[in-house]
């Protein structure tokens, strides 16, 4: 059964745990060797609402979710009414039949937990153990991941679970397969980014909470003491990002995190990196703007505001991760990169990818870490000594050697404000001159994922990856995805694409951000699919789209 | 080229652009006479100055030690980074008012209630002076500057009141017109473990020269009172609230506690983190 494949949702109002109950049915069959992917949907409620979370198992690796579900767990009335068509043939429908009647196998979950007077989120405990029982998973695996997953209250959630495992039918159709091959790590977005960030060398992490960025500020609060990174949370974005800068300038990586609305604030401090070479990593998890826009959806519409944040001129680099391993390796590549060329680096991410749960091995090995030119203490020390990178080396404050002065205002080599010509000339002309090192270091074959061959390309960016790969490999499609988007990969994606009669696009924005940065690198693009309601693409979807345009 | 002058270790080859006359150089003075005292007990490498942007800012240009040369309301954050990353740093942000008070206020707060181990000197001239003379948030009702020419229909800030509510550990105020009693302040305010706050009454020779109003009306502030009492420092701080009549104007220290330090809460040890056992613990 190598091509097993089964999708579950579980969907109830908010309060209810949808999320929880979806992660913990994830991390239950990824126990068991399937590979698995997670996708949450909810609104920006604290209570009411619809909740959704859909998990996809299957014997190969999987980045993304489908629309046709196998398995409906219904914790209310709604989510039955509003995901039925999704229901593949041989579907099942769990639901709670202490609340609501409807076709299917009905379980009193709210009667179990009522008897047992267990508390009320109990009930996604029982709905859990009874989509386990129908198919077919011991109950001792069960009980295992409650165990682990849940250990401040593991008895009463063992007894809501066993009840409700006893009182559901056994399996009636297919049964979960189990493999013996390896157990993968199932990781948020946003926590592999933390960690490869961690990996790379990270001391700090300063957020201002905005959802989908808050789960890394959320994971570096709970682990940061074993992670060794101290975690701040400041009165506002414009502190985040200046403390961390501080912390860069005293000599240890830091990173912030926000999203588009917290990223507009922080602008004025990204020019300040910018003149005064402060390394700085900021992560930017869209969401759907502009503005306030909608807060708990994805879209990939900043990348215009990104590539040109911030006034004046001055490097930068930003990377666009589509999967948590390439979360986890490119974080890395962002503070090293922000370190040795002393720029601010953004990592551009999505609520699509920052709260998506992925099954995937992290690249522990080989992962890129923060070296940067130090000062060899021979001679003064000039902060902003002038070099043919353009790159001068680091000392820290502390230093009993160095004098350090870092400034915003233009400046000599020493640091001291500079208002004449010629030096206004040099400055501009040692910061440019990083771009060449960037451009050689970035415009290589590891910067564009590519698979296939075909004729027809498919080009996307971030998060988009997942529903474009399988849908690349189902239709024989050439698979292009740019990792870095500034400075743009031109020479790279030009041999990616070498043969491609057809190229199409598909992002998650309303104008094609993407297509327009093609085409101004001489790239004709035949075909633009944009999706701009939220939400991200399914397999379905991109297919469907992707029919209207067969040759 | 050497950045330091030849003659004076503290001093850059930088040329001091301030107006003659302007209460910036009784503030400089000070600041010199302590750093003085560091250079000789050989801990001025441990020292590191931020500043914002305005008149008060150029001061890191001026003298020979590590600065950051920040943006218009911006010191504190970037001293608080400097400080948490590298706790055996002497932090000293300067600010001017329209930098501490107005773009920046916030961020003020929020440090005198966090209690962070730095020390915060703002040059007050109740005037932008780089920008040619408009009325900030501790210019009296009334003041004329460029953007408020009938006159400021707003009250002052009273920052020391400020910093007392906020529940700054070191609240002082001093006078750039007496450099020894104010080098005495920042003396006691590096010294103090936790947020020390100085407000500086600095006259702008330019576009608000206050020299002779504050010559007759500062009073420092004597051994009778009790610097750990929170009521009276209160009390004293509301006697002049930063309106251009006043009795008595007191210099001094107003209140000084001990508070746990922010950073002692937040800091936790660097380490090289072994990350396969923390997948293999939490994310499989
Ligand atoms: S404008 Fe005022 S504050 Fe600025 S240098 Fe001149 S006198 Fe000093």
């Amino acid at each position: 059964m190598s091509n097993f494949d089964f999708s579950v949702l579980f969907g109830g109002k908010a309060g209810d745990g949808i999320r929880q109950l979806g992660q913990l049915w994830a991390r239950l069959l990824a126990r068991r060797g399937l590979r698995v992917f997670l996708y949450d949907d909810y609104p920006s409620l604290i209570r009411g609402g619809h909740n959704f979370t859909v998990v996809r198992a299957a014997e190969f690796p999987v980045l993304a979710h489908r629309e046709r579900v196998d398995l409906l767990v219904a914790l209310n009335a709604f989510t039955l009414e509003k995901h039925r068509r999704t229901l593949a043939e041989r579907n099942v429908v769990l639901f709670d039949s202490s609340t609501f009647e409807a076709p299917g196998i009905g379980v009193p979950w709210s009667g179990i937990v009522k008897d047992l007077s267990a508390p009320p989120i109990t009930r996604n405990t029982a709905a859990l153990a009874s989509a386990a029982r129908i198919l077919g998973l011991p109950f001792e695996e069960l009980a295992e991941t409650l165990r682990r997953d849940l250990p401040k209250a593991t008895e009463v959630n063992l007894e809501v679970a066993r009840k409700s495992y006893e009182l559901t039918p056994p399996p009636p159709g297919r049964t979960l397969p189990r493999s013996e091959g390896t157990v993968w790590p199932t990781l948020f977005g946003n926590e592999a980014l933390a960690l490869g960030a961690v990996a790379a060398g990270l001391r700090f992490y300063v957020a201002y909470p905005m959802t989908p960025a808050s789960s890394i500020l959320h994971y570096f609060a709970r682990h940061g003491e074993t992670l060794g990174v101290t975690t701040i949370h400041p009165e506002n974005e414009i502190a985040a990002i200046l403390c961390a800068m501080g912390a860069a300038c005293a000599g240890k990586p830091a990173m912030v995190g926000t999203s588009g609305g917290g990223f507009a604030l922080m602008v004025e401090a990204l020019s300040l990196a910018g003149q005064a070479e402060i390394p700085i990593v900021v992560v930017e998890c869209q969401r759907p703007g502009p503005s306030t826009g909608v807060p708990t959806y994805t879209m990939q519409a900043d990348l215009d505001f990104v590539l040109s944040a911030g006034h004046g001129e001055f490097p930068r680099v930003v990377l666009a991760p589509g999967d948590a391993a390439q979360a986890f390796h490119l974080a890395a590549l962002a503070l090293k990169l922000a370190w040795h060329y002393q720029i601010p680096v953004l990592l551009l991410s999505d609520k699509h990818l920052s709260e998506s749960l992925f099954n995937q091995e992290l690249p522990l090995v080989e992962v890129p870490r923060v070296s940067f030119k130090s000062w060899n203490g021979e001679r003064e020390y000039r902060r902003y000594a002038v070099t043919g990178d353009g790159i001068s080396p680091l000392a820290f404050p502390g230093d009993p050697r160095a004098v350090v002065k870092v400034t915003s205002y233009e400046h000599d080599s020493y640091g001291i404000t500079t208002e004449e010509p010629e030096d206004i000339v040099r400055m501009q002309d040692k910061r440019l001159r990083k771009v060449r090192g960037l451009r050689e270091e970035l415009d290589r074959p590891e910067m564009v994922a590519v698979e296939g061959d075909g004729e027809r390309a498919l080009c996307v960016w971030g998060s988009t990856r997942g529903a474009a790969l399988e849908v690349a490999r189902k239709l024989g499609l050439r698979y292009v995805q740019p990792l870095v988007l500034e400075p743009f990969p031109e020479t790279t994606l030009r041999k990616a694409l070498r043969g491609v009669r057809h190229l199409v696009v598909a992002e998650t924005n309303a104008t094609g951000q993407l297509a327009r940065r093609l085409e101004a690198h001489g790239f004709p693009v035949e075909e633009v699919l944009l999706r701009y309601d939220g939400r991200p693409f399914t397999v379905e979807d991109l297919e469907r789209r992707l029919y209207g345009v067969s040759p | 080229m050497s950045l330091r002058s030849e003659k004076d270790p503290l001093k850059t080859y930088a040329e001091i652009t301030w107006c003659p006359g302007c209460g910036n150089f009784g503030i400089l003075t000070a600041v010199k006479t302590v750093l003085k005292e560091l250079l000789v007990r050989d801990e001025l490498h441990r020292v590191v100055l931020v500043s914002g942007i305005g008149c008060h800012a150029k001061i890191v240009d001026y003298l020979a030690v590590n600065s950051f040369y920040s943006i218009h309301g911006r010191v504190l954050p970037v001293a608080w980074g400097l400080k948490m990353a590298r706790p055996e740093l002497l932090v000293i942000g300067h600010a001017g008012d329209g930098d501490a008070y107005g773009e920046g206020l916030a961020h003020l707060i929020f440090a005198a209630k966090r209690n962070l181990d730095l020390t915060f000197v703002v040059h007050n001239n109740s005037v932008y002076g780089l920008t040619t003379g408009q009325f900030t948030p501790t210019s009296p009702k009334g003041f004329k500057g460029r953007s408020t020419p009938k006159g400021s229909p707003e009250s002052p800030l009273n920052p020391v009141e400020l910093m007392l509510a906020s529940g700054a550990t070191f609240v002082a105020r001093g006078y750039a017109g007496r450099p020894r009693h104010l080098a005495e302040l920042l003396r006691q305010a590096f010294a103090h473990r936790g947020f020390a706050f100085v407000d500086v009454l600095q006259p702008c020779y330019t576009f608000f020269n206050t020299y002779d109003f504050y010559n007759k009306h500062v009073r420092e502030i004597g051994p009778e009172h009790d610097p750990k009492d929170f009521e009276s420092a209160m009390h004293l701080a509301r006697r002049w609230a930063y309106t251009y009549e006043a009795e008595e104007i007191p210099i001094g220290i107003f209140y000084r506690v001990s508070r746990p330090l922010y950073e002692e809460a937040v800091r936790v040890p660097e380490r090289e983190p072994d990350l396969a056992a923390h997948l293999e613990r939490h994310h499989r």
